[in-house]
């Protein structure tokens, strides 16, 4: 492991960025306090460094880690990326180090500080990926399929391909509001791009009678005798609700996911 | 009638129905339709008692010739009727589709003139959805036990799953609270779907993309706590459909009194949930961990012990294994341990071959130790500052759900408010679990 020195790289937030940031780090034989993208605020005293992308760093480390570490470790990196772990990018180098000095056995080594903490993140963003495929809400409009997911990861890339095939005749976008991102299909092309202040059309007659319909039955279907609040939050988190149709009431105050 | 009465009345009938799992088949779309299938299947909400909706269930029609005791719909029951045309049921399905509500459909019907009409009914529908409007989703279909077996061979090349349901789980029942019904109507379709299941798979071998039938597999479903039928009848039963008919799973639903028929527990006997919750825990043994029935229950002891889960009862029972070594454990036996599931073992197996596991160390990787520290040594060491008592054992090994149990049985007791009341684990709990059933 390289000696700790008191420099904080910056970088430009791309994952080549990243890359290049840890080849920067192999070739001084050192390692960074943190490393941070450049619009991020500084949080400690020490001297940035900015380390410019560079495309042949990147793409040497990027061969290495499938050929030295194994392909689990590349997609681990590739999925911490997309988290939002707090320090990502040092967490990963440091796993970066110690993989690439033990080899493949790294990733076994699940009682490991770093291993522990960003195979930690890839669940919480794997779980996370799956609670969208299942809590996203489309609004059908015309021709298009619009939903507004609010993740804490960056799950756009994850649900992506689940979406592209469930639905690869409708055009439909995704639209991620945390991460100013959003996720657009038309047949047979897909494309990620950053959006800001997307806004939903206001349902017409046709939708909000398909919602009214999904309401009916998600009230309907309940038994009564088996009430269990507990049990749906749990499976069901109140953190998605606001995005739901079957929570989304007209203006019928104090009705809000009562269901009973 | 409009279509949102027709939806509510039968859903309202479908309701009881407790299969709602849309797993088992891993299907991309072909690209010129809509819908794949996802083989760990995909709950798109959870209503208000906690049950996942993964797909939109619903009668064809709540119409039915039969009057057995203990369903809704039965004939002599007074109660509003509808019936979707199979048009209707295929556009409301695609567009809730669209839009994520569901993942597909799960189609049941009571039995409108009689079970061929009936099936043919429900083909009609699943007809319009796979090839009209070419949904690669999932559909569950109910087997109509009666029907035609030509019926349900084109019912089975159209669903990913098929259901018939035992309801009720000896001959005895069945007699009693269904008479137009017997085991061997039931049994029969479903020796159908596992005799056509095991002739697909041949065929699937000889030639490639020959059609399947019912991928997914089937299950079926009894009703706990309507007839006296023990623990151990269930789940022998349900054992034995597993081996004889290759059953996906079984579902056990607590019986919800829709009926005053005397024959049937009174209308205000709250559904036996814990029951239904021991079995389910009990059914998981079975599928997943290694376990024989015959382990679980014998017949001494027929019933669960309502206190603490099958395994711990049966772990507790057999303390000669235990404690185990987690470094050199075998898997199975990891899989035995209370408190330790098979995400924790493989995890096990995995960090151990790295190095020595300490109970640091198994925390981290997430294995909870609240009952398993018990059962397990790590490193030839008991845990840290384990202090075994009488007391706080029990309080860790009995469910939350076993002393609301207890504390609903018991009389209530009066006592002095103190400030550092905690439950003490009383006289009887200790005798329950120390006795413990088998």
């Amino acid at each position: 492991m390289f000696a700790g020195k008191n420099v904080v790289y910056e970088y430009d937030g791309t994952f080549d960025g990243f890359f290049s940031c840890v080849f920067e780090s192999f070739q001084n034989k050192e390692t960074p306090v943190d490393i941070r993208r450049f619009d991020q605020p500084q949080q400690t005293l020490d001297p940035a460094r900015f380390i410019a992308t560079n495309a042949s760093h990147a793409a040497r480390v990027q061969k290495a880690i499938p050929q030295k570490i194994g392909r689990g470790a590349g997609l681990l990196v590739r999925d911490a990326f997309l988290t939002f772990l707090p320090q990502k990018e040092l967490h990963m180098l440091r796993f970066l180090q110690a993989g690439f000095a033990a080899g493949p056995g790294i990733l076994r080594n699940l009682t490991d500080d770093t291993v522990c903490t960003l195979q930690k993140a890839q669940r919480h963003l794997y779980n996370e990926s799956h609670r969208f495929k299942q809590f996203i809400r489309f609004s059908a409009t015309e021709k298009v399929l619009s939903a507004v997911i609010r993740p804490r990861n960056q799950v756009l890339p994850l649900i992506a391909p689940h979406f592209i095939d469930r639905y690869p005749l409708e055009s439909f976008l995704i639209y991620d509001e945390t991460n100013g991102m959003a996720l657009v299909y038309r047949p047979r092309q897909a494309a990620i791009i950053p959006v800001d202040n997307f806004v939903m059309d206001q349902p017409d007659e046709t939708e909000q009678m398909y919602r009214q319909l999904w309401r009916e039955y998600y009230d309907t279907i309940a038994i009564e005798e088996r009430y269990n609040p507990k049990c749906r939050m749990s499976h069901m988190p109140k953190r998605y609700w606001d995005n739901m149709t079957e929570f989304c009431r007209p203006a019928r105050p104090g009705l809000r996911g009562a269901a009973r | 009638m409009d279509l949102f009465e027709k939806l509510k009345i039968l859903s309202d009938s479908a309701k009881y129905d407790v299969a709602c799992t849309s797993s088992g088949v891993d299907r991309k779309n072909g690209k010129d339709g809509i819908g794949n299938a996802a083989a760990c299947g995909i709950c798109h909400t959870f209503s208000a008692d906690g049950r996942c909706v993964s797909l939109l269930k619903v009668l064809l029609t709540n119409v039915c010739v039969y009057d057995c005791a203990y369903c809704v719909n039965r004939r002599s029951n007074d109660l509003p009727r509808a019936a979707f045309t199979p048009r209707e049921l295929a556009d409301l399905t695609i567009e809730f589709y669209r839009r994520n509500y569901i993942e597909g459909l799960f189609l049941s019907s009571g039995v409108m003139k009689n079970p061929d009409y009936t099936c043919e009914q429900m083909i009609k529908t699943l007809e319009i959805l796979r090839n009209e409007y070419r949904f690669f989703g999932y559909i569950h279909a109910k087997a109509i036990p009666g029907a035609d077996e030509a019926l349900l061979q084109r019912l089975g090349m159209l669903a990913d799953r098929m259901s018939v349901n035992i309801e009720l789980p000896s001959q005895k029942s069945l007699n009693r609270l269904a008479p137009d019904k017997s085991k061997t109507s039931i049994l029969k379709p479903m020796g159908f779907i596992s005799g056509r299941l095991r002739e697909n798979k041949r065929e699937l071998i000889k030639y490639q993309h020959a059609p399947k039938f019912v991928p997914a597999g089937q299950s079926t479903q009894m009703i706990i706590g309507a007839t006296p039928d023990t623990d151990y009848q269930i789940l022998n039963l349900s054992s034995a459909l597993y081996q004889k008919y290759r059953l996906k799973r079984v579902f056990f639903s607590a019986y919800m009194p829709v009926s005053t028929n005397p024959l049937l527990p009174a209308a205000d006997t709250p559904p036996p949930l814990l029951r239904e919750h021991r079995l389910y825990q009990a059914d998981w043994l079975l599928r997943f961990y290694g376990f024989k029935a015959e382990e679980l229950l014998d017949e001494e002891h027929p019933h669960f012990n309502p206190l603490i889960d099958p395994k711990c009862n049966w772990a507790l029972n057999h303390m000669e294994l235990f404690p185990i070594e987690v470094q050199t454990a075998p898997y199975e036996m990891l899989l035995r341990v209370p408190g330790i599931g098979v995400t924790s073992a493989k995890r096990i197996i995995t960090a151990r071959k790295a190095g020595t596991l300490s109970y640091a160390g198994l925390k981290k990787i997430g294995v909870v130790l609240k009952r398993a520290q018990y059962f397990i040594i790590a490193g030839g060491k008991l845990a840290d500052g384990l202090h075994i008592t009488q007391d706080g054992m029990l309080r860790s090994l009995i469910s939350q759900q076993g002393l609301d149990y207890v504390s609903r049985q018991l009389p209530q007791q009066y006592e002095q408010l103190s400030l550092f009341s905690d439950h003490k684990i009383g006289d009887m709990e200790v005798r329950a679990c120390l006795q413990a059933k088998m």
